[in-house]
């Protein structure tokens, strides 16, 4: 099963975070590299985010992320495993783990 | 993971004749559960059958103290509340019958009050049935013989609780339509058998062991220890289960002595051994004796040998560490297990050095499994050190630091990366 791990962050307990939170990024990537792991992105704070849509031809532009949350996107990776039991295991073992939550979506293969 | 333990075990804080308490209703109901479900194989009717009544039993016993016979407490409340639903569902037919059948069982019960036969073995070894999804078997066993709730045992094994309901709903009607017997197997089955049960309770312990350290994980270990003296109880005759019973007791022993002042994770040769639990050692090294004493050697048997050789190696001084990579060579050829293979190595590395050791486990480079196994990485790290070889070692660590779910470890194995030299 492929997963989209969507990381949310607490962007204002993330601020907070000790210095080695740098440093288990570094192993986490590394360990997702192994894994051959689709690498992920990191994204920008919620607050550079801009939001658009539109209804009756008429279009918004917004300042700010969908919707207004203590725990934002923050980035994604990708993992390929047997089950949701290891997707559990890889989401516990990111470092955003402990600043916000790691939502795990199963991704929809367009064969099946 | 916060908030789970408090929910999980409402007496468990509280003073010894709560616990007390706790475990009586848990002996009884278990007892009940599986004198219940024996005839008519359905674990869920019968848990249903009890389950108000243990929750109250739960509730009342810790402050009023435990019932002078619990198991006809238990009956009487749960016969009780049984009427109700029946009366309830006067109009529905489905299923009418079988609730007379549990009642009749429980009346039945109810007359020999206090001599209730022990089904609990019989129970065990069909929620640990080769029918029953592997993963599942511990589940079941803790929720059928202990009474633990999905949410529970949810939160022990990392699943979503709606989802472990479902599938414990789903293994139990699996028990009562796949024809799965609730009996004791024959003796030339029984070996193998047995296996199936102490793995499933031994994989209990072990969920409680890496969630040691973490707040409010939940307390599984001492679940399992229980059960563990329940089967060595229910089966004295089997050196198997006196291994299984002494190996947890060893790591139980040294719980305390696993993680520093500060929360840091000490290693095996580093840790204080003043603050070992002699009294759980000693209960160790006798059921080792025993199970030594009484016949074949198995899996657990060997394990709980060399916790032993463990133990006397830092207690004494003695170098038992040809004698431990002995009992890995006889656990390899018995489990062919690659776990196994990396301990065995670790062994090797002790009396060989890091290179034969190294070369040991290279086999195990292309197996698909290890990628993600953050042990291999983490042994993989420390004879790469150890072999003064700084960059690949510095590569296997990160891994490991990568791979690992416990803060205390992580932090353990950022200390190692850093004492490396630089160059």
């Amino acid at each position: 099963m492929r997963y989209m791990m969507l990381i949310h962050n607490d962007d204002e307990a993330y601020a907070t975070a000790p210095q080695e939170v740098y440093a288990e990024w570094a192993a986490f990537n590394e360990a997702l590299n192994k894994a051959d792991a689709v690498p992920g992105l990191r994204l920008k704070e919620a607050s550079a985010a801009t939001t658009v849509r539109s209804r009756n031809g008429k279009t918004d532009v917004l300042d700010g992320p969908y919707i207004e949350a203590r725990e934002q996107l923050a980035g994604y990776f990708i993992i390929d495993v047997p089950s949701l039991d290891e997707a559990i295991a890889w989401a516990q073992r990111c470092p955003s783990v402990k600043y916000g939550s790691i939502e795990i979506r199963p991704i929809v293969d367009p064969h099946s | 993971m916060g908030g789970v333990t408090s929910a999980a075990h409402p007496v468990k804080r509280g003073n010894e004749a709560s616990r007390a308490a706790e475990r009586v209703a848990r002996e009884s109901y278990g007892r009940l559960v599986a004198f219940l479900a024996a005839r008519t194989r359905d674990v869920a009717g019968a848990e249903d059958a009890l389950a108000e009544a243990f929750a109250a039993a739960l509730k009342s016993w810790p402050a009023d103290g435990v019932p002078a016979n619990p198991d006809a407490w238990l009956l009487t409340v749960a016969r009780r509340r049984q009427a109700d639903a029946a009366r309830r569902r006067q109009t529905r037919q489905a299923g009418e019958e079988h609730l007379k059948m549990m009642a009749d069982e429980m009346e039945e019960a109810a007359g020999s009050a206090g001599d209730i036969p022990d089904r609990r073995l019989a129970l065990m070894f069909a929620c640990a049935h080769p029918a029953i999804e592997k993963g599942m078997r511990t589940p079941l066993i803790l929720q059928a013989i202990l009474g633990l709730t999905a949410q529970d045992i949810a939160a022990a094994f990392l699943i979503p609780p709606a989802t472990m309901g479902q599938r414990l709903v789903r293994a139990k009607s699996r028990l009562k339509d796949a024809g799965i017997p609730f009996a004791i197997p024959d003796s030339d089955q029984l070996t193998e058998r047995l296996d199936a049960v102490l793995d499933a309770i031994y994989a209990a312990y072990t969920k409680g062991w890496a969630e040691l350290g973490e707040p409010g994980a939940p307390q599984l270990a001492e679940e399992a220890i229980w059960l563990g003296r329940l089967i060595v109880s229910l089966l004295p005759a089997e050196p198997e289960a006196k291994g299984m019973l002494a190996l947890m007791l060893y790591a139980e022993a040294r719980r305390a002595a696993r993680r520093g002042p500060d929360g840091a994770y000490v290693p095996l040769d580093e840790q204080d051994r003043d603050l070992w639990d002699e009294t759980l050692m000693d209960a160790a090294e006798a059921l080792l004796r025993q199970a030594n004493a009484g016949g074949p050697s198995g899996r657990f048997q060997i394990e709980a040998a060399i916790q032993s050789a463990h133990v006397a190696r830092l207690k004494t001084g003695a170098n038992t560490w040809p004698a431990i990579l002995a009992l890995y060579d006889h656990l390899l050829a018995l489990t062919q297990s690659p776990v196994v293979a990396l301990n065995r190595a670790a062994a090797q590395g002790e009396i060989e050095g890091p290179i034969p050791a190294l070369a040991a486990i290279s086999p195990l480079e292309g197996d698909k499994r290890m990628a993600g196994y953050q042990p291999y990485w983490a042994l993989k790290g420390h004879l790469l050190r150890r072999a003064g070889n700084t960059a690949e070692a510095h590569e296997a660590l990160t891994i490991a630091m990568g791979l690992s779910t416990d803060a205390a470890v992580r932090r353990y194995l950022q200390d190692q990366l850093k004492s490396l030299p630089s160059n």
